[in-house]
């Protein structure tokens, strides 16, 4: 089976600074992917340039085959990827209703577009007793669920997640996160997931992606990425003590 | 009674200058850049309708003219975003205003040439001229003015809220990046804004010709307008509109009560009271972004 997204030898710049340097990575259709790294390793940048916000200086971006890099963000929004973006961005002073309705901007099947949100509703109950409330008055929590639903009512093919764990308490990461498998399980959203929290996302993700100042340094299935020694020392933050007894902050990552 | 008359007539001034402000916000608040020229767009809209009525021009039925001078309008404030503005793009705001205020200059001069310097007026059917009631002596246009308000502002709140294109409006003004995630054309709904403000200076500017005289100074007024829209609280389209109404109202009251002068001022005095102690304004929208 091809990818559903294929990104080739990307590279992006923010003026004169590299922010991608050089990254291939593939999503196939119903599989969760996940990109790990730290604060500024590109992710973002990754996201924004898949989504079109960014345009790349070299590489390709491939989705069901066709070449869609550097075109303009709604151009892409209509080919059916959705980016849900970092920090919510959700519009504040519209009513959740009307944000959801803004989701399916690009669409026109009215009935269609009131089936997708009853069935946002039923994901996020909670979004169906606010529905005529402000956004901007919401939790965060509330907004990140709205901001999950809004990017449901595009009927994407794949939806880009960035970072939705940040800034929620653990248990609503988890809350988030639950959702975000059944979504994947029963209906079938393809998914690329940017995260901070290692943990949460290769518990989710079929196969996962580490970046590191805007390079991919390791790639593997979700699990053998969390089994592996590297994941668990800069990721995951097991502090296990070396068989020498050797300090965690003296270790080297292997991908050096 | 006198009241009453003040009331009426300070009313139709400031529907003017809250439509003017209108105009204002609808851009600030869809690409953060203020347009110094709404005033102008305001007197080039007065014109372009005079240029359609008057006899000695091309004499067309008033009530064709209307909607023939609100599209020409629209287009040329769509076409100005496409020809000029989008291509400021990512400038500096002070660029932008700069060039707002140099488009105010281009477009009185471009007015004083085919229409001329001198004052004129509107063959306007809501020049009605007075009624007489209750003792006091109330102008029709006024009244025509402020009905005629009354109706744009309610299909303006319609537009807003029941159709597609004023939702992603509102989406882009709120969230710019958001709107282009959802796969709103942002530049283009611009566009449409550009155009929509356009349209609404001009119908400021048919109902300003038609309340008295009309001259290529006409769009000074976007100063008050823009002192009405910072009052009302910037980023507001409520806010612009009752604060147009307030500066409005302000006017003929000052200048009854109080020491000849004191009216031109009142308010600024008022601008500088709110900038103090309402700094957002007296209708502003805000909320803080949650993380």
């Amino acid at each position: 089976m091809s990818a559903l997204l294929e990104v080739r030898n990307l590279e992006t710049f923010y003026g004169p600074i590299m922010a991608i340097r050089g990254v291939s990575l593939e999503v196939r259709e119903g599989q969760v992917v996940t990109v790990l790294g730290a604060n500024g390793a590109g992710k973002t940048t990754l996201l924004k340039t898949i989504s079109g916000i960014m345009d790349p200086e070299k590489g390709k971006i491939l989705f069901e085959g066709r070449e869609i890099q550097g075109k303009e963000p709604h151009q892409i929004v209509r080919q059916g990827i959705v980016q849900v973006p970092e920090g919510r961005e959700v519009f504040p002073l519209l009513t959740v209703a009307e944000n959801l309705a803004l989701g399916a901007y690009t669409r026109s099947d009215r009935s269609e577009i009131a089936r997708d949100r009853d069935l946002v509703f039923e994901y996020f109950p909670i979004l169906a007793e606010r529905r005529d409330q402000e956004a901007g008055t919401l939790s965060g929590g509330q907004q990140q669920m709205l901001a999950i639903g809004r990017g449901l009512m595009l009927r994407p093919k794949i939806m880009l997640l960035d970072e939705p764990s940040l800034g929620l308490s653990p248990l609503l990461t988890q809350e988030i996160f639950a959702i975000l498998r059944r979504l994947n399980k029963d209906v079938g959203v393809t998914m690329m997931l940017v995260e901070q929290n290692a943990a949460v996302a290769l518990d989710l993700a079929d196969h996962g992606y580490v970046m590191e100042l805007g390079r991919i340094v390791m790639s593997d299935r979700a699990e053998t990425l969390a089994a592996s020694e590297d994941i668990q020392n800069f990721y995951l933050g097991h502090a296990n003590e070396g068989a020498r007894g050797e300090r965690r902050w003296k270790k080297r990552k292997t991908w050096r | 009674m006198e009241f009453l008359q003040l009331l009426v007539s300070g009313l139709a001034n400031g529907c003017v200058y809250g439509l003017v402000a209108l105009g204002f916000v609808l851009i600030y608040k869809a690409t953060e850049a203020v347009n110094f020229a709404q005033g102008d767009f305001m007197m080039l809209g007065a014109f372009v309708m005079l240029g359609l009525v008057n006899p000695q021009y091309m004499g067309i039925n008033f009530w064709l003219a209307v909607p023939l001078a609100l599209l020409i309008m629209g287009a040329l404030g769509y076409l100005l975003d496409i020809t000029v503005l989008r291509h400021m793009f990512g400038q500096s705001q002070t660029a932008i205003v700069i060039l707002t205020i140099a488009l105010g200059f281009v477009i009185r001069f471009i007015a004083g040439v085919i229409w001329g310097h001198e004052p004129v007026n509107l063959h306007s059917p809501l020049a009605l001229g007075d009624m007489r009631a209750f003792g006091v002596v109330l102008s029709l246009a006024d009244i025509a003015v402020i009905v005629v308000t009354v109706i744009l502002t309610m299909l303006l709140w319609q537009f807003f809220q029941r159709t597609k294109l004023g939702l992603a409006m509102q989406a882009s003004s709120q969230n710019q990046m958001a709107a282009y995630y959802m796969g709103i054309p942002v530049k283009r709904v611009q566009g449409a804004i550009w155009a929509l403000a356009a349209i609404v200076a001009c119908v400021a500017g048919i109902l300003y010709a038609s309340k008295g005289s009309l001259d290529i100074s006409a769009g000074f007024i976007g100063i008050k307008a823009f002192a009405a829209a910072v009052i009302g609280g910037f980023g507001s389209l409520p806010g612009a509109l009752m604060g147009g109404l307030i500066v409005g109202v302000i006017e003929p009251f000052a200048s009854r009560y109080l020491p000849p002068g004191y009216s031109q001022i009142a308010p600024y005095v008022l601008l500088i009271l709110v900038l103090i102690f309402r700094p957002h304004g007296l209708f502003a929208q805000v909320r803080t972004k949650k993380v």
